[in-house]
């Protein structure tokens, strides 16, 4: 039988209408497989009631219809899907590819990055495209994935204050982690490049290109073959 | 098929219905009506499910040309509406015939007044709802705040109307059961998920303390403005799901309440709730107005919202004159 992690499961309420499900305190492989096990079951046999579900890092927050439940029935329910998670069979990640023109007006704070880690933006380029992240989760915005995590190397705080509009499709890191913005939004990741790949399409059945569990590589590309792809 | 063409937009006017609801994995928020407890008596006055779509409008209305005769409502704040130059009241449903012209003006109360008319606004949906999402451009019409010239259309009328065979008679709220559904400006709160991390004193000055409504309140959210929060500073802590109402305290100790089309997560310190009965409160506030918390236990904002819904949901909330 293989070792059970012992991570501590936490209830909180969030609002009348919403209650947390806390897996532990710390961004780990483990936590987010649980949440996505949660997720998958609460998604497969719905709870009557239950109105959204938003996985994050280390918790599922669940709201509700608060005439239907109340916050300690609720959990009482949520616990016997607890109790089935180590039976559930996650489906095997997907694998995709994200092209990135890198540098240039594209993504502006390259070079500030690469000053910050005295280092050129080459290198920069060579560490951001040679790990594969994992899409923790979708949230802040449809379709923005939170990938992780970023190479040692590349770790770097956020913008202190945030741009008011980052241009859809581009690609920036906060802390350990990096992403796409799938539309033009404020925000304050510090910019690397642009997709010209749309991350959210309202035409295609799976809307958002990422879901919560795939594995993402991305792949340098030049100038000329973003305006390709831009025009495809 | 009926249609309102747009003649003047307003200041911020769209689509709204009651959102969607189910997307949050993919990081869409809910959307829907910024005052929902007005759309759902609009829907009921003009005779059509709540869950229709109308039109939200924001401190300033639009004007609206008719290319049909039909049954409409406005509820919320009072836009000074006319009608070919007449005073329409708010909460109480009018007759329009083809061609009239339906004029709306700055705000008198709140900060939001919705047009329902019978039949609904017809839109194509996204996701299972006709709400706007301006953020992503996503839903209502074309995804965006409506421009002059637009031509919405408007659903066949389901109940009796003037195009129908059956008498049509004006239906109105009873004033007394509005004031129970009044916004208000003291509003109240249950405990947020970190609300133990402030110290106490912190959140005792919380609920003390007035705030002010600041120019960036929109359906996204409302930053206010006020003495800031001692305590909350803990950095960015890991990113977590946020629900309706949730009131985060961000650097610089000041809280912005989340509102209907707000991020699905974030990383700040959620120091207390806005209940589900006054979430509709926060969709007429404007800009630079003053507002306080009042706690409440979770029991008693259950309570608040079953009264709610009872009001809501009752025959004699609305009758016939």
């Amino acid at each position: 039988m293989p070792a059970k992690k012992i991570v501590r499961t936490r209830f909180e309420p969030s609002s009348d209408q919403s209650l947390f499900v806390y897996f532990g305190e710390k961004i780990t492989i483990h936590a987010h497989e649980q949440v996505r096990k949660l997720l998958h079951l609460l998604e497969a046999e719905p709870i009557a009631g239950v109105r959204n579900l938003h996985p994050a890092y280390c918790s599922l927050l669940v709201k509700f219809d608060a005439l239907k439940w109340r916050h300690a029935q609720l959990e009482k329910e949520v616990r016997k899907y607890l109790s089935r998670l180590d039976k559930v069979k996650l489906p095997e990640p997907r694998q995709l590819e994200i092209h990135v023109c890198y540098g240039g007006e594209l993504g502006p704070d390259l070079e500030e990055v690469a000053a910050l880690h005295k280092i050129t933006p080459e290198q920069i380029i060579k560490l951001h495209s040679s790990v594969t992240y994992l899409v923790y989760f979708l949230g802040f915005a449809p379709g923005f994935a939170y990938l992780g995590e970023l190479p040692q190397g590349l770790v770097t705080p956020r913008l202190p204050s945030p741009r008011k509009r980052v241009p859809a499709g581009s690609v920036g890191i906060a802390g350990n982690q990096t992403g796409v913005y799938p539309f033009e939004t404020p925000g304050g990741w510090r910019l690397l490049g642009r997709t010209p790949i749309s991350m959210f399409r309202t035409d295609r059945d799976g809307l958002s290109l990422l879901s919560i569990g795939d594995r993402v590589r991305f792949v340098p590309i030049s100038r000329e073959r973003f305006a390709e792809l831009s025009r495809a | 098929m009926s249609a309102i063409e747009v003649l003047a937009p307003g200041l911020l006017t769209t689509v709204q219905d009651l959102g969607r609801e189910g997307f949050g994995p993919m990081g869409v928020s809910t959307s829907g009506a910024a005052d929902p407890v007005s759309l759902r008596i609009g829907n009921r006055l003009v005779g059509n499910a709540e869950v229709a779509a109308g039109l939200e409008m924001t401190l300033l209305g639009g004007a609206f040309q008719f290319h049909g005769a039909c049954v409409a409502a406005l509820t919320g704040s009072d836009f000074g509406a006319t009608l070919e130059g007449v005073a329409v009241s708010p909460w109480s449903s009018f007759e329009v015939e083809l061609g009239q012209t339906l004029k709306l003006g700055p705000t008198r109360s709140g900060a939001r007044c919705y047009l329902c008319v019978q039949g609904g606004i017809q839109t194509k949906p996204f996701l299972g709802s006709a709400s706007t999402h301006l953020l992503s451009g996503l839903g209502g019409h074309e995804g965006r705040a409506l421009r002059k010239g637009d031509v919405l259309k408007v659903g066949a009328s389901a109940g009796p109307g003037r195009t129908g065979t059956l008498v049509y008679t004006v239906r109105a709220c009873s004033p007394k059961d509005m004031s129970q559904l009044a916004p208000r400006k003291v509003l109240r709160v249950t405990p947020g998920p970190q609300s133990e991390w402030f110290p106490k004193a912190a959140q005792k000055a919380f609920c003390a303390n007035g705030y002010r409504v600041t120019e960036e309140a929109n359906r996204m959210g409302l930053r206010l403005d006020g003495p800031p929060i001692p305590g909350g500073a803990h950095g960015e802590m890991i990113s977590e799901g946020v629900s309706l109402g949730a009131i985060q305290i961000a650097a610089g100790g000041l809280p912005i309440i989340l509102f209907v089309e707000q991020q699905t997560t974030g990383g700040y310190a959620k120091i207390a709730n806005v209940i589900s009965a006054d979430i509709h409160s926060l969709g007429q506030l404007r800009p630079r107005d003053e507002i306080r918390f009042e706690p409440v236990s979770f029991a008693t904002a259950r309570k608040l919202l079953i009264e709610q819904e009872k009001l809501l949901a009752s025959e004699k909330l609305i009758g016939e004159t």
